[in-house]
């Protein structure tokens, strides 16, 4: 047993570090059947090599996972203020109704029918966000917001193909986007060109204009952008990327600053994604599982991948007679404990609570804004901000780094830093709607006290976290990804 | 709404302190005419109440009492009941990604063991925090495949895999300068190694087996090192059902180069097919051509061991176009549930459900095959599940056993127009030895 470290602040070694327990944590089912020889299996094939697991008993089980969930900051905990990330409460509805006995145990080829309760559910998500979105079509198969960009880029590809449309091997992507929308273009072997942006933070037309030549697919773009700022003149880009032949992707993370307010739709955009785990509420979990829907034109509707959730009179169904069908990015339909979860939380809300959740969150960004300008830089300062607000560290002495070090130490998890890349020691705070005033302005007097500090004065911290600041370069350099026994 | 806090009085005061009136006024920046007009045609909102009992009603639809023998990739398992309260504490369920490793140690740790039973398990030298699902985890093989030998351009696939991840895989790979040739499979159910042998060529990039294949067949993994290693095709192993690696020896034992998978049979539920969780191992050398999330050990400024996310330089915030992969997320929760269910499951409990699984399938198959109408199609080793061919076509029957509280398996006609007459029968150590009885005698009844 390993003593405590602070107090009861208790260390926890490695699962493979405990003495090994005469059990398993783990009861199997009764046997009732006899256990066979397994001559049948030619013997090379047998295991024969260490399998590496530990053999525990369940309270120590129990104890170790424990233990290390208090290691961990979380939102239930406290203010998560992410920009890019939309860390909103997560209600406790959504998980209970994703864990019901016949959603859990349902088994994706079990007949339609026994599944008809989860189909409508599904069907009317689609219908939720096709409203939200403004678009023609939903697909719910993406696992995560870059897996639905890559699905977007693939219809687009396909699009284009079908037109017999070969030269456009090249996709534009402002240089203040999510680093997943160049990766995902370049699997779909897209090259990338960067589209600068202007002096005010949106893109700049001049540069748009020459870009958009007849070997260019399409467009990702981001509205809001990652400064916090709307692309004003987000029609005008689409309807010159269409004109030209191309085509519009809409990366969604930021939505939560548009739901009920303007739909991407109807900027035009051709295919965008949702991220339901920023903006419908769904947990983090740690870094996943989240989902990644797209909503889609009907033009591009035909190369969905299969297959597609279809309603035919009051029969809804999957349909796998898809002719034109780019194929499957995924086994079965995609992360449906998640998506029930964000069916829930739209239905909770309904569209009058949607359009109200919008207000607060860009109320609550506004507001921090207002009170964090008093000592920091805002670089794009001629519209209100969205959802998020973007600050610098170029009044500060001490950097971003340390600031956000500092935040830890005070009892704040830290904003998004060094992101988006357009400015130097960038800080992008996203409050969402379901933080308290209070909440907002404790973290606000923590930043500007902060504010003020000598790099020299924070460099050191955090230092009453579990561990002090973590070497992340000794880990790059020599990688030790294993627990491996020691000789 | 209970989830907005702030009061009227607030409001005006922050209202105030920005410089506006109203709300509506921070959205001036949207041009009108891009506006929506009215409100969202979303019906009001649903009290709790009332949401909880229409989604009861929704949820017993499926027959949670029907004897089941589905599987074909989602596997019904036995998940103990310690399981969910410790992994849906909020500290796990409601944290973000562990970008700040001084908050995050509980979540950077689970990680770093969750690599550590994956890479054992698989018998390779590392696992990253998991992928998606198994068939796009399958189609990143294959493209870090070729980051590895990007001079080659074939790839060799095993017909016997599972078709949903061969149409990944053909999916991805469509958009990518590779090419792909399906490797037959034999009549006893095993890909036929000597037609890989005569497939491959210079232009061979890897070839991939899936263990335990579609079929519940144990293909020779060894046979498939030796014929790989000596032409110097990458080794590509794929496992959908991962308890059988309690019974099957490891890949990593027949020098698999990347080891790919599906979790979800490491006790998370069927769950309509996600969210599951993708593995993927691989050895030491390519540890910086892998995608997906790493969890990795080092020190804090006293020296103490500590773990952070680390090999970033893969990954798209800073490489952007250039990244391994455009994966920015790995299935925490799933994977953190993996793990405690591993360690629940212990080294001995994993040999033991291995051989359950395996001892049921086996009585299973030898009942059915005495039943009059019914072939086993390959007389060969499985590991929980078989296809059995039916005299009468396999949906006909599949229906007709439905109706009598029994879901008999997966048509194969779904996958292969053709193969109309054979059902893919799956236990685990959810089926009751009476669960046979039953299905045997339905069978009686209706062929």
């Amino acid at each position: 047993m390993s003593p405590g470290r602070k107090g009861l602040v208790l260390a926890e070694p490695l699962l493979f570090e405990h003495a090994a327990s005469a059990t398993s944590g783990m009861d199997l089912p009764d046997w009732d059947v006899a256990k066979s020889a397994t001559t049948e299996i030619p013997a090379h094939l047998l295991r024969k090599s260490e399998t590496g697991l530990p053999q525990l008993s369940e309270p120590e089980v129990v104890r170790h996972f424990t233990r290390l969930s208090t290691y961990n900051y979380s939102l239930d905990a406290g203010f998560y203020p992410l920009g890019s990330c939309t860390m909103k409460y997560n209600p406790k509805i959504n998980d209970w109704v994703a864990s019901l006995e016949g959603f859990a145990n349902a088994h994706p080829y079990a007949p339609f029918e026994h599944n008809k309760g989860l189909l409508e559910i599904l069907w009317e998500h689609k219908e939720q966000l096709k409203e939200i979105s403004g678009m023609d079509e939903v697909c719910l198969h993406p696992a995560a917001g870059s897996h639905g960009e890559l699905l977007g880029m693939m219809l687009i590809c396909a699009y284009h193909e079908d037109r017999g449309d070969f030269k456009r091997t090249k996709v534009l992507i402002p240089d203040s986007a999510h680093g997943t929308n160049p990766s995902s273009a370049a699997i779909c072997n897209l090259e990338s060109v960067t589209l600068p942006s202007g002096p005010d933070g949106l893109i700049d037309m001049e540069a748009l204009d020459k870009l958009m030549t007849d070997e260019v697919a399409g467009i990702m773009l981001t509205n809001p952008n990652t400064c916090g700022i709307f692309e004003i003149n987000m029609k005008k880009v689409a309807d010159l990327v269409h004109e030209r032949g191309g085509q519009v992707y809409f990366d969604g993370a930021n939505m939560n600053a548009l739901v009920g307010i303007a739909r991407p739709g109807d900027m035009n955009a051709d295919v965008l994604h949702f991220n339901v785990h920023k903006t419908f509420s769904t947990p983090h979990g740690g870094g996943g599982p989240g989902a990644g829907p797209i909503g889609l034109k009907n033009h591009l509707a035909e190369f969905l991948p299969k297959p597609v959730l279809t309603k035919k009179e009051d029969f809804i169904f999957q349909d796998f007679n898809r002719p034109k069908s780019i194929g499957r990015i995924r086994s079965f339909y995609g992360n449906i404990g998640v998506l029930i979860r964000s069916w829930a939380f739209i239905k909770t809300l309904g569209g009058k609570g949607l359009t109200e959740m919008t207000g607060q969150a860009v109320l609550s960004a506004n507001y921090m804004k207002a009170r964090l300008q008093e000592k920091f830089h805002v670089p794009f300062d001629k519209q209100h901000c969205m959802h998020e607000v973007l600050l610098t560290d170029k009044n500060q002495e001490a950097s971003t780094l340390d600031m956000a070090k500092g935040l830890i130490e005070r009892g704040f998890h830290p904003p998004t830093i060094y992101f988006p890349l357009v400015v130097q020691g960038a800080l992008l705070i996203e409050p969402t709607e379901t933080e308290s005033k209070e909440s907002l302005d404790a973290f606000c007097d923590a930043l500007l006290e902060l504010a003020t500090k000598s790099s020299e004065e924070l460099h050191h911290l955090p230092e009453t976290t579990f561990v002090q600041r973590v070497d992340e370069t000794l880990a790059a350099r020599k990688p030790i990804l294993k627990w491996d026994l020691k000789p | 709404m209970k989830y907005f806090p702030f009061s009227k009085e607030q409001q005006t005061d922050m209202l105030k302190t920005i410089g506006v009136e109203h709300i509506s006024e921070l959205f001036s920046a949207i041009p009108e005419t891009i506006k929506i007009q009215g409100d969202l045609k979303i019906p009001e909102g649903t009290t709790e109440f009332t949401l909880q009992r229409e989604v009861k009603a929704k949820s017993s639809c499926y027959p949670i009492d029907h004897i089941s023998f589905l599987g074909g990739g989602s596997y019904r398992r036995f998940i103990p009941t310690a399981i969910a309260p410790v992994v849906n504490r909020a500290e796990f369920l409601t944290s973000y990604t562990p970008y700040q490793p001084e908050a995050s140690q509980g979540t950077l740790q689970a990680m770093f063991e969750f690599q550590t039973l994956l890479a054992n398990l698989t018998g390779m030298d590392a696992a990253n925090g998991s992928m998606y699902e198994g068939a796009s985890a399958a189609a990143e093989a294959v493209m870090m495949a070729a980051r590895i030998n990007p001079k080659k351009k074939n790839v060799l696939l095993s017909s016997a895999i599972h078709p949903e991840y061969l149409e990944c895989i053909q999916t991805y790979l469509k958009y990518q300068d590779l090419t792909w040739e399906l490797i037959p499979v034999l009549e006893n159910g095993q890909t036929d190694l000597a037609a890989l042998e005569s497939a491959i060529d210079d232009n061979s990039l890897c070839s991939m087996l899936q263990i335990v294949n579609f079929y519940g067949v144990i293909e020779d993994q060894k046979k498939h090192g030796e014929i790989v290693s000596d032409k110097k095709v990458l080794n590509l192993a794929l496992v959908i059902e991962m308890t059988s690696l309690g019974l099957i020896e490891a890949p990593g034992a027949f020098g698999a180069d990347i080891v790919v998978g599906e979790g979800q049979s490491l006790g998370l539920p069927v769950s309509f097919g996600g969210p599951y969780l993708g593995v993927f191992a691989v050895k030491a050398k390519h540890i910086r051509k892998m995608p997906g999330r790493l969890s990795g050990q080092t020190v804090d400024t006293e020296g103490k061991r500590a773990f952070c996310l680390t090999l970033a330089t893969r990954e798209q915030h800073i490489r952007r176009e250039k990244a391994t992969s455009n994966i920015c997320s790995n299935q925490q929760h799933c994977a953190l549930s993996v793990t405690m269910y591993l360690s629940l499951l212990g080294k001995n409990g994993l040999k033991d459900l291995a051989l359950m699984n395996y001892s049921k399938a086996k009585e299973a198959k030898e009942a059915l095959a005495q039943v009059e109408g019914v072939t086993l199609r390959h007389i060969t080793s499985h590991y929980n599940e078989f296809v059995i061919d039916l005299k009468k076509p396999a949906l006909e029957i599949w229906e007709a056993l439905d109706k009598k509280g029994i879901l008999a398996g997966v048509p194969l006609v779904w996958f292969d127009e053709k193969d109309t007459h054979g059902l893919l029968v799956n236990l685990t150590e959810m089926n009751r030895a009476e669960d046979v009885t039953n299905l045997t005698a339905a069978l009686k009844e209706v062929l």
